[in-house]
């Protein structure tokens, strides 16, 4: 398969492996967290509160105590997860109504499209603390806040696709020989239009990190006690004097996580070579 | 460009309408019902109907909206649950801290992300080319929120440079400024650098060594003019992206503005604060991308002209 040769090409290339390597270790935390975590993620132990980075606790501890190490392992869970499944859920609705949109043309596709630009101009941080104004803070509201804040960016970039997918021979050829709009759309015109979107979606998943983090830090997003990598920052703000590492390590884990998926995303553009088609017209 | 200029004015109420109702919508979305917090246990089903009917509840939703569209375009944002406060007094006492926080960041990132990406490109190729694209490619990765703790634990906790937080200062400025700023620095001098590298390959530039002239007059004198354009693009349509960071940067900072007061206000879930607060920054968004779309129009005849 192309996509495969291309990932495994992706992995292989001087910027991908190391990234790749990164993203495997996050993932690998995330699914593994109750055997790697040295500590449960909720364990206080107010005697060995705030305590800098030691032998016990390589990553030191906050203000109850709890292991930052372990918290961090599980906040992997929890930021890798909300982010993948709702850029997920983003990327298959985007897809439908981008679809959709690029193929039908006509009232459809002007209305879809003045949605998408309007949500577009606003920065997703705004539609997510919109939306967390009806659904209230917690990490579900999280989750669907970012799925809806991505929407547009996957539905204007499938419609390009479709756009200029519609034009191809082969579909011209399956209308002609009498398929309907659905087989045309889910045999030849979405299948063809997938690649650049999934890549867009990988990318947006460190976006979406970023997002989750901020709302977390907020308080917005995960409620205590689970760790998230912002919600753990979010208590750290107040033993910034006492306790940098509180706010140093999940930022660190963050920032490393977000820059592998984009020099890996960037890696997997040039090794399936959709630069060009990741650009919308 | 007076033609667009109306056109242009025009699109805003439709988008004006949609972000309004949004925001309005708001506190009818929220599962509960207004009602039921503000009656006392045992009251009785008229006691209900007369506060439903005094709040204008009993009334189409359409209806409800204009009544509140109206007092909105008369000043009247309904008072804070929880500080008691009229909201548009607490927005008034705010927003001068916000504008002053996304004015100068946006002043920052435009100047200092043209000059990176125009130097880059002048000195193409160079380890400063590459190091500065580098940390740039870094830097537009690594979340706001975390660089401004990171700023405050190296130049406020560590160094004692500027204050922690808060807005007793005009030095207090300098480091949400600078967190806010940084991110924009990337992006404009990604997109300068790469707008000048097209522009660089076009006949005209070739005419232009042709004709002997220096490479600092081509670069400086033509180059860089023809790249701005793709350049205040992005800066219009990324103007929702400064007002997106100020308010994730005040609460980081401490300091008072929309940003902190929306965010605690979510935190108490106080509804007339947070609908004051989400209108004005929408507002803020709309109007930043109308100027930039208006300077765009103003430097390139065919957009003014309707060819793209």
């Amino acid at each position: 398969m192309a996509a495969l040769t291309a990932l495994r090409s992706a992995i292989a290339s001087p910027r991908g492996a190391p990234s790749a390597a990164i993203l495997a270790l996050a993932v690998t935390a995330a699914i593994a967290a109750p055997w790697l975590a040295p500590y449960p993620y909720a364990a206080q132990n107010l005697a060995g509160a705030v305590m800098e980075p030691s032998a016990a606790h390589l990553l030191g501890t906050d203000e109850f105590g709890r292991d930052l190490l372990s918290r961090i392992i599980y906040g992997a869970r929890v930021s890798l997860g909300v982010a993948v499944t709702s850029i997920s859920l983003s990327v298959m609705i985007g897809l439908v109504l981008g679809a959709v949109a690029g193929y039908l043309g006509g009232w459809v596709d002007r209305v879809l499209m003045a949605v998408a630009d309007v949500t577009w101009s606003f920065p997703e941080i705004l539609i997510a603390l919109v939306l967390i104004a009806i659904l209230g803070p917690g990490l579900s509201s999280a989750g669907i806040a970012i799925t809806i804040g991505y929407l547009a960016q996957f539905a204007r970039l499938t419609r390009s696709q479709i756009i200029a997918l519609k034009r191809e021979t082969y579909v011209e050829a399956a209308v002609s020989i009498g398929s309907g709009h659905m087989h045309v759309l889910a045999r030849h015109l979405i299948p063809n239009a997938l690649t650049p979107v999934i890549v867009a979606g990988m990318l947006a998943v460190g976006d979406a990190i970023i997002l989750e983090a901020t709302l977390g830090f907020f308080g917005l997003g995960a409620q205590p006690p689970l760790p998230s990598w912002g919600a753990l920052m979010s208590s750290g703000v107040a033993q910034i004097y006492l306790a940098p590492w509180v706010i140093l390590f999940p930022g660190l884990a963050i920032a490393v996580t977000v820059i592998a998926i984009n020099l890996f995303g960037d890696a997997l553009i040039d090794a399936l070579a959709i630069r060009n088609r990741l650009k919308e017209r | 460009m007076f033609g667009y200029f109306i056109r242009r004015l025009l699109l805003l109420i439709p988008v004006f309408l949609v972000m309004s109702a949004v925001v309005f919508a708001i506190v009818h979305l929220v599962p509960g019902d207004p009602i039921d917090n503000m009656l006392q246990i045992g009251s009785s089903p008229e006691r209900r109907a007369e506060l439903t009917a005094k709040f204008g509840l009993d009334r189409p939703l359409v209806v409800q909206y204009g009544v509140w569209l109206d007092r909105v375009f008369h000043g009247d944002l309904g008072d804070a649950i929880i500080l008691k406060q009229p909201v548009v007094s607490l927005i008034l006492a705010n927003l001068p801290h916000s504008l002053a926080l996304g004015g100068l960041a946006l002043a920052f990132s435009a100047s200092v992300g043209i000059a990176i990406g125009a130097l880059a490109t002048f000195f193409r190729d160079s380890w400063f080319d590459r190091s500065v694209m580098t940390i740039i490619l870094m830097g537009a990765t690594v979340p706001n929120f975390w660089l401004g703790l990171l700023m405050i634990l190296v130049f406020a906790v560590e160094l004692g440079w500027f204050p922690v937080s808060g807005a007793r200062s005009a030095d207090a400025l300098v480091l949400p400024v600078l967190t806010v700023g940084l991110g924009g620095v990337a992006l404009i001098a990604r997109v300068t650098r790469a707008a000048m590298l097209e522009t660089a390959r076009q006949d005209f530039v070739f005419m232009l060594h042709a004709k002997g002239l220096s490479k600092r007059q081509i670069y400086l004198g033509h180059v860089l003019r023809h790249a701005l354009l793709p350049v205040v693009t992005i800066l219009g349509l990324k103007i929702g992206w400064v007002v997106g960071g100020a308010v994730t940067i005040e609460y980081v900072f401490a300091r008072p503005g929309l940003g902190s007061l929306l965010i605690s206000a979510l935190n108490q879930r106080d509804y007339p604060i947070i609908q004051g607060c989400l209108l004005m920054l929408g507002i803020a968004v709309m109007l930043g991308t109308l100027v930039g779309d208006l300077a765009q129009a103003a430097m390139d005849p065919r957009i003014r002209d309707g060819m793209r």
